[in-house]
């Protein structure tokens, strides 16, 4: 079953702006989803209308088979979202914060503060429960806001850019609460310019871009188009301005950092032992770019509308 | 119960804590206000004037200056409430969730209805300490207190959809709300106008309210109370259907 299904979906803001152009997009039940592209590409604007805060202008929406538009009570109540932006009433106490949507979703008091307290504990907010939203930190608010989404217990949960602007230690912690709810069940969309959190956490991709969807397919899938990789290799010692590696295309950034192109077809045994044969000892090494980044960067630029 | 009953009592509550968490802000400013009211009118002009309609200046004035307590306290906690939840976008809380717009509008407005209805009993406390009141039509007068804060609530609700900036929730109170209310015939009775000024007056509705509300409490009037109850009726029935319209437009929410 489809967690989501989006057919022709079309939006044309007031001032004429076109940010959707009939997108249809799947996302299977129990699936980690990363949905990328660039600024103003239209991703905010799907994950609006999937949640009802941008209106459409033509296109269907369902979520686990209801429509957003002539079911939408029953379609929203599978939803949780967690925004790009605080958007609490900073006034009020965290844990009212996760009390009172529950009771939006038509969750009772004693249950909703059992589910508060659960959240609460687990994202480390517990000690927070009393306080005004406003004395919170950018990372509490953020785990708030995670907390908030899932208090209704959502099958379908929709972050984004849920890390954006917080430290890795937080953005790591994220990741592992979201890998644990993903594996209970919960289908999850994210949106995020971090595109090392999409190929960590998730499982299928689309890339969106100037209101069209250019790439929908496994992260696997995508990464095996990637025929070209750019290795970094730290060397004990200076060596010699030229190197014997036929082959290879390869490039001293300082006398002992070696960046070394290397094709889908070509071997890093190969390598090795061309350098061990030249004497030359390698301490360290690492990819230069982060593998989705320059094919994100590539599929933006080349893909015709 | 029911998950929408659930929605409706959790706007409620929420919505109630907020209010009475800024009560200095909310309830004590048309206290103070009225009490200045009933001071300087009723207690220093008042015995001047003499009685009115058979009774004296104080008792006159005493039901309009609670009404016009009620509708500014209905009108100003919707119009605040849910432009402050738009300007912080925490209504996003409730756009997402699965909540018929119409318990959004009885959500709000009933929270509205409770400040008025809160509001017009604290007024009433002190309008007790400088003049007796006793009510002459108890069902009238709980009719007219409710029928007028639903209406402001109403008001209120769909000033909020519409502003832009913060200074758009005063337009309303300070240049239609506050002459209406002066030239509503709280303090004079409309009689005393002349011709033209008086025909003038009967297109206020808060003369109206003013006058049913005069009526429940003192049994006097200047305007024919049905009158007022199916203004009152007929403009609630109409601000309903232009909120659920907007509201499912998605007026001022959604983009």
């Amino acid at each position: 079953m489809y967690a989501l299904e989006i057919s022709a979906l079309t939006k044309v803001y007031g001032n004429q702006v076109k940010a959707l152009n009939g997108i249809n997009l799947n996302v299977q039940e129990g699936d980690f989803f990363a949905l990328l592209g660039p600024n103003g590409a239209g991703k905010s604007t799907t994950i609006g209308i999937i949640t009802s805060l941008v209106n459409k202008t033509s296109g269907q929406v369902k979520i686990f088979g209801h429509d957003l538009t002539t079911e939408s009570e029953l379609a929203k109540s599978y939803i949780g979202l967690v925004p790009q932006e605080p958007n609490f009433n900073i006034f009020e106490k965290t844990i009212d914060i996760l009390i009172y949507q529950a009771g939006y979703y038509g969750v009772p008091t004693k249950i909703a503060k059992e589910r508060s307290a659960f959240y609460l504990k687990t994202l480390s907010l517990w000690d927070k429960r009393n306080q005004p939203v406003i004395t919170l930190s950018g990372g509490m608010k953020r785990r708030l806001l995670i907390a908030r989404a899932l208090i209704h217990q959502p099958k379908l949960l929709i972050l984004d850019e849920p890390t954006a602007g917080i430290d890795i230690e937080i953005r790591r912690h994220m990741w592992d609460f979201l890998r644990t709810i993903n594996a209970q069940g919960t289908t999850i969309i994210l949106t995020t310019h971090y595109l090392e959190e999409a190929e960590t956490l998730c499982k299928n991709i689309a890339i969106i871009d100037k209101g069209n969807i250019i790439e929908n397919t496994s992260i696997k899938e995508i990464l095996t188009k990637l025929h070209l990789e750019t290795l970094i290799f730290y060397l004990d010692q200076p060596t010699a301005d030229t190197l014997n590696l036929p082959g290879f295309t390869y490039r001293f950034t300082d006398k002992t950092t070696l960046e070394i192109d290397i094709t889908k077809q070509q071997s890093l045994n190969e390598i090795f032992m061309l350098l061990s044969q030249q004497n030359i000892q390698v301490m360290s090494m690492r990819n230069k770019t982060n593998r989705l980044e320059e094919l994100f960067l590539k599929l933006i630029n080349t893909k015709p509308l | 119960m029911n998950k929408l009953v659930i929605a409706f009592s959790t706007i409620f509550r929420k919505e109630t804590k907020r209010f009475l968490r800024t009560w200095i802000q909310t309830l004590l400013p048309p206290v103070i206000t009225t009490a200045l009211y009933f001071a300087i009118f009723g207690h220093v002009l008042g015995p001047k004037l003499g009685q009115i309609q058979g009774v004296n200046y104080m008792q006159y004035i005493a039901p309009g200056l609670i009404m016009m307590a009620i509708i500014n306290s209905a009108y100003m906690n919707t119009v605040f409430s849910v432009y402050i939840m738009r300007f912080s976008k925490s209504i996003e809380e409730l756009l997402v969730a699965p909540i018929p717009n119409y318990i959004i509008l009885l959500g709000f407005t009933a929270v509205g209805i409770t400040r008025g209805v809160m509001v017009g009993m604290l007024v009433t406390i002190v309008a007790l300490f400088f003049t007796q009141l006793t009510i002459q039509h108890i069902f009238i007068t709980l009719c007219i207190i409710f029928l007028s804060a639903l209406l402001f609530s109403l008001a209120g609700f769909l000033n909020a959809l519409f502003a832009k900036k913060f200074d758009d929730t005063a337009i309303v109170p300070t240049f239609i709300l506050t002459p209406l209310n002066y030239l509503g015939g709280i303090f004079y009775p409309i009689a005393l106008l002349p011709t033209f000024w008086h025909h003038l007056s009967l297109g206020n509705p808060i003369l109206y309210m003013v006058n049913a509300f005069r009526y429940g409490i003192l049994g006097v009037s200047d305007i024919n109370i049905g009158i007022a109850f199916v203004l009152l009726i007929s403009f609630s029935i109409i601000l309903l259907i232009l909120n659920l319209y907007f509201l499912n437009k998605g007026k001022g929410l959604r983009t």
